[in-house]
């Protein structure tokens, strides 16, 4: 054991994020389709943020909107426990 | 007169007999067309579990009109809606020019389940994930 601070090695957290939308040339995020919101939500249904899901500025806030929709609809819950 | 596209998904009570549903639908497809609206689409998507209760049901029958009308027959739709009984939530959008294209992809089943929209995004998925766990 060392005192020295030895630069760690941190393989997997070098990953750029992408915007998922972009990449896969999506231009409509569609609401009623609660399955593919899934992804974009935590396990107690609440919107993940753009840190984590690595969306664009224009596409987080369409994705928000459907998420909303789909909630009105009870395509998605409100609140939730265990979603995932 | 102005045009739009319009598409309102509504929820029908589950108590509700095939019969009564089929009436209900047939009643707001003529509000819609007495109103001088052009149907373009419809999904009937049958009963559904709801992710939360709602008037203490856990189910509902799901229905979708895609229609091209002016902009005062959402309000007539609207009202038609909040005084049957029978519907328990709707939900009207317009629609844009990605979503047209989206719904076009749609109706012509292209889009299904696993194919367009899913596919590419699927296999990200994970790499998404694991970027999410770190």
């Amino acid at each position: 054991m060392s005192l020295v601070n030895d630069p760690v090695d941190r393989k997997d957290t070098a990953r750029k994020k992408y915007c998922r939308f972009k990449k896969a040339g999506i231009k409509f995020v569609d609401y009623k389709d609660p399955n593919f919101l899934l992804k974009f939500v935590n396990e107690q249904g609440k919107i993940l943020p753009r840190r984590l899901t690595g969306n664009s500025l224009k596409f987080q806030r369409k994705v928000s909107v459907a998420i909303k929709r789909a909630r009105h609809l009870a395509l998605l819950p409100f609140v939730a426990d265990g979603l995932k | 007169m102005f045009q739009n596209q319009y598409e309102t998904v509504f929820i029908l009570t589950p108590v509700l007999s095939e019969a009564q549903i089929k009436e209900a639908v047939e009643k707001f497809k003529k509000t819609l067309t007495d109103n001088g609206a052009e149907l373009v689409h419809e999904e009937h998507w049958g009963l559904r579990k709801l992710a939360y209760t709602i008037q203490h049901k856990n189910t509902g029958y799901y229905q979708l009109f895609q229609y091209k009308a002016n902009t005062s027959i959402v309000a007539t739709l609207e009202t038609d809606f909040k005084r049957d009984e029978r519907v328990m939530r709707y939900l009207t959008t317009k629609l844009d020019k990605y979503a047209l294209d989206y719904s076009q992809r749609r109706s012509k089943g292209l889009i299904g389940k696993k194919n367009v929209e899913s596919a590419p995004a699927d296999s990200k998925e994970e790499k998404a994930e694991a970027t999410t766990q770190e």
